[in-house]
């Protein structure tokens, strides 16, 4: 708040003016509560950089520490799937931002429209990732579960990928250490998902108040804070994807 | 003690608590348990931290009966490993850590800067649950046997060699952990956009300045910790792993990333503790603080500066001699701007007029201990004595000072000195001095002889120890208890005050806050009107003038 008023001693007589059903007591005015709420939307996504930050940090160390197992288990993503999911988000990014802009000019019908894109795409992506875990289920490449080095002491074994690497075959220690790849892979995938399903939950609950039209009476606040979560999952993988998938191309 | 007070309270065969206040506004658990108002969950966080506290110290007291004897004469080996590691995890992540931000911080911020409630009373309450639910799962811990980590996780030890519930103590306090992301972020936005017109950022009371600080702590220091846990978490339970070199892990990555989050968390616990002792010397020397811009960036300066000294607790732990050197530069000037609170309150003092109300006496027990404290962080952060005094009773003793001996004195400080606000009542004066100076003797005899056990070489988290060692020990054991009667002490005259405390009165200490300025206990809506800040804080002529407006106007 700024502090322009002019300060007579005591306080000002209080002015009630008619208060939109959405604004709550403790704020001045709805204008002064969507800053607040905007502001602390920001805030909690500065925390989660943090939370993903700690990810970030000990997967490009262990990469620095095990460079080779690093490079060959990178090489068993699918650059097709990889490519496919990020467009994918980045279209539910689009949509979505379009809902925001819907609710803001107050269209009802557009704005559930949107909504309905970005479930479908934000569910779209889970399903692709599902497809790739799966993948890593059948080729035995999930930590702790169903682990086998074979693709990595004798890189032939693995026709579809050494077709495209070459990959020469790594000593045993240096193999077994690919499940640490594949153990930071799901752990920074998992962790992405994860937000994505709670995002996708939280879709579901802007959709069935939209309906009824509780957003297209101009009040924004909370589909736009949920907008910034959604695009900041959306940036999460756009850091995820060049680290995991594109890194080791070449 | 002179009979010099400031109290004034008003005429007790006339005087009532307010019929309506935030207490009285609506009755029944639910109407607590739902609540949105900001000092309801501050006295909802008041009444579990306390909780907590009490099972954290007869933890400690058994520590210290151990301790009594050479021999593993009160419980085994392994035993003690829990009962110290349970000690540490309650008192850093259930008590420290909330103590003054989600109680007192709670409780005065909203009023301090001229709002009705914290920015996000939704968010405020959930952050409460889930201090409760990592609570249960801290007490589950501990009722399926405890954890014997210490309160650090250091791996491998909590990844490889032990057996214990690491899994449920890291649940809990990952869960804890958000509940204190949720207070920070709730802070920082309110001190940013609920300001009251004409409240600049310099008019704001230090203890807002120094809850600001801690609050950007929390909110960028607690997700590292949380990601933390789960990886070991999850080391545990898939068996690969990070940081456990038998799984081709890294424990020093470990340390790096548990220490970059634990030690902004120490000034976590100390920050909103400077805002309470700015706050009370400042009204019982009735001047404003000296240097109060200085004060007020010395607190953001700590907070910046907490993010680069992390590796000072990894020196004997395999970093390089040069990030050694580096730390323990950057550690060294972390005592800069302690240096300037502790200086500036001091100068505050000179030419004040001094009264020794309980509050103030918390206040002064602070300065000492907390400036020993304070000092010999600066032994241990120089890398030559370090060797020397690292997991010895020496940082024991260090932490203490500075935790025990800063923290847990502000905060008693704080309570005292709000207590009249919070529930309408005073405390009873003589009884609470009396407290204040046995806390302080009890102190002193508990940690003072760990300072030098330290420098013998006794090492910390053994049960037993070399026989030479014991007299020591046997003084420290004896300043326990005595440091436990005066946390009893407390708690019982303040329980008692409730009923038959003397009727306070808005504003008994004289104080120029903006929640002094309001009825006690106040409205659910804080003030009746929005106030409009005209003057800057601690200034004492516009009370008086304010005062005698009233008396005119009431003539």
């Amino acid at each position: 708040m700024s502090d322009s008023t002019a300060t007579a001693n005591g306080a000002v007589a209080e002015v009630h003016h008619e208060h939109p059903s959405y604004q709550r007591h403790h704020f001045e005015s709805v204008e002064q509560q969507f800053d607040t709420t905007n502001f602390a939307m920001w805030l909690f996504l500065l925390t989660e950089v943090m939370f993903f930050g700690g990810l970030f940090t000990s997967y490009l160390i262990m990469r620095n520490w095990y460079y080779p197992a690093f490079v060959e288990g990178s090489h068993q993503l699918s650059i097709f799937w990889g490519t496919a999911n990020t467009a994918v988000l980045l279209c539910s990014s689009f949509t979505m931002a379009m809902a925001v802009w819907s609710a803001e000019v107050r269209r009802k019908g557009m704005l559930l429209l949107f909504l309905g894109l970005t479930f479908v795409l934000g569910i779209g992506f889970l399903g692709i990732k599902g497809i790739e875990w799966h993948e890593k289920w059948e080729k035995s490449h999930v930590p702790g579960l169903r682990y086998s080095e074979a693709s990595f002491l004798n890189p032939a074994s693995d026709k579809e990928v050494y077709k495209e690497y070459h990959d020469k075959p790594l000593a045993p220690d240096m193999a077994a250490k690919t499940e640490q790849y594949f153990f930071l892979y799901f752990a920074l995938t998992g962790m992405h998902a994860l937000h994505m399903v709670i995002g996708v939950g939280i879709l579901i609950f802007i959709m069935v108040r939209a309906k009824s039209g509780a957003y297209t009476s101009g009040h924004v606040t909370f589909v736009e804070n949920f907008g910034l979560y959604w695009h900041f999952v959306d940036i999460i993988w756009i850091f995820l994807y060049p680290l995991l998938y594109l890194i080791s191309r070449y | 003690m002179s009979a010099a007070t400031i109290v004034t309270l008003p005429d007790q065969s006339t005087a009532r608590i307010p019929k309506m206040n935030f207490l009285t506004k609506e009755n029944g658990l639910l109407s607590w348990l739902l609540t949105g108002d900001h000092k309801r969950i501050a006295t909802l966080y008041l009444i579990s931290i306390t909780f907590f506290f009490f099972i954290g110290g007869a933890l400690a007291g058994l520590i210290r009966l151990e301790l009594l004897t050479p021999q593993t004469s009160l419980m085994a080996a392994d035993t003690y490993n829990k009962v110290f590691s349970m000690h540490g995890l309650i008192m850093v992540f259930f008590f420290l850590v909330p103590s003054v931000p989600a109680t007192i911080g709670n409780f005065v911020v909203p009023m301090m800067v001229g709002a009705k409630d914290l920015a996000l009373p939704k968010i405020n309450l959930l952050s409460w649950y889930l201090y409760v639910l990592g609570g249960c799962m801290m007490i589950y811990t501990m009722a399926a046997g405890g954890v014997d980590t210490g309160w650090t996780f250091t791996t491998p030890l909590s990844t490889h060699y032990l057996n214990t519930n690491v899994a449920s103590a890291a649940t809990a306090v990952f869960i804890a952990g958000f509940s204190s992301i949720f207070t920070g972020l709730n802070f920082i936005v309110t001190i940013h956009k609920m300001r009251c017109p004409g409240m600049t950022w310099f008019r704001l009371p230090l203890f807002i300045w120094s809850n600001y600080a801690a609050s950007i702590l929390m909110v960028l220091g607690t997700p590292v910790l949380a990601i933390v846990l789960v990886l070991v978490v999850l080391e545990r339970t898939v068996h690969i792993g990070v940081f456990d070199p038998a799984y081709g892990g890294d424990p020093i990555l470990f340390q790096h990333l548990f220490w970059f989050y634990s030690h902004p968390a120490v000034y976590i616990m100390i920050l909103p503790g400077f805002g309470v002792i700015s706050e009370v010397i400042s009204t019982f020397s009735r001047k404003r603080v000296f240097g109060y811009t200085a004060v007020a960036f010395s607190s953001v300066a700590i907070a910046v500066f907490a993010f680069f000294v992390w590796a000072h607790h990894m020196f004997i732990m395999g970093i390089s001699n040069y990030s050694a050197i580096v730390f323990s530069l950057m550690t060294m000037l972390v005592a800069v701007p302690s240096a300037i609170k502790i200086f500036n309150w001091a100068f505050t003092l000179y030419k004040g007029s001094i009264t020794f109300e309980t509050p103030m006496l918390y206040a002064f027990g602070f300065m000492g201990l907390f400036t020993i404290g304070g000092m010999t962080g600066v032994f241990l952060g120089s890398t030559g004595t370090d060797i020397h005094l690292t997991e010895t009773y020496f940082i024991v003793a260090h932490f203490h000072f500075v935790m025990v001996g800063g923290m847990l004195m502000s905060f008693l400080s704080g309570i005292h000195f709000w207590w009249p606000k919070w529930t309408g009542r005073m405390y009873p004066e003589k009884l609470s001095q009396l407290a204040a100076l046995t806390t302080f003797i009890g102190f002193n005899l508990t940690f003072f002889p760990q300072f030098i056990l330290g420098t013998l070489g006794m090492p910390r988290r053994y049960a037993a120890y070399p026989p030479e060692f014991q007299a020591l020990n046997v003084f420290s054991t004896a300043g326990a208890t005595v440091l436990g009667v005066g946390y009893l002490l407390p708690i019982l005259y303040l329980t008692w005050s409730l009923k038959y405390g003397a009727i306070a009165g808005d504003n008994p200490w004289q104080a120029t806050g903006l929640e002094w300025q309001t009825q006690s206990p106040p409205l659910t809506e804080n003030f009746p009107e929005i106030p409009i800040m005209d003057h800057e804080a601690y200034d004492y002529e516009w009370l008086e003038k304010q005062q005698q407006k009233e008396v005119a106007s009431v003539g």
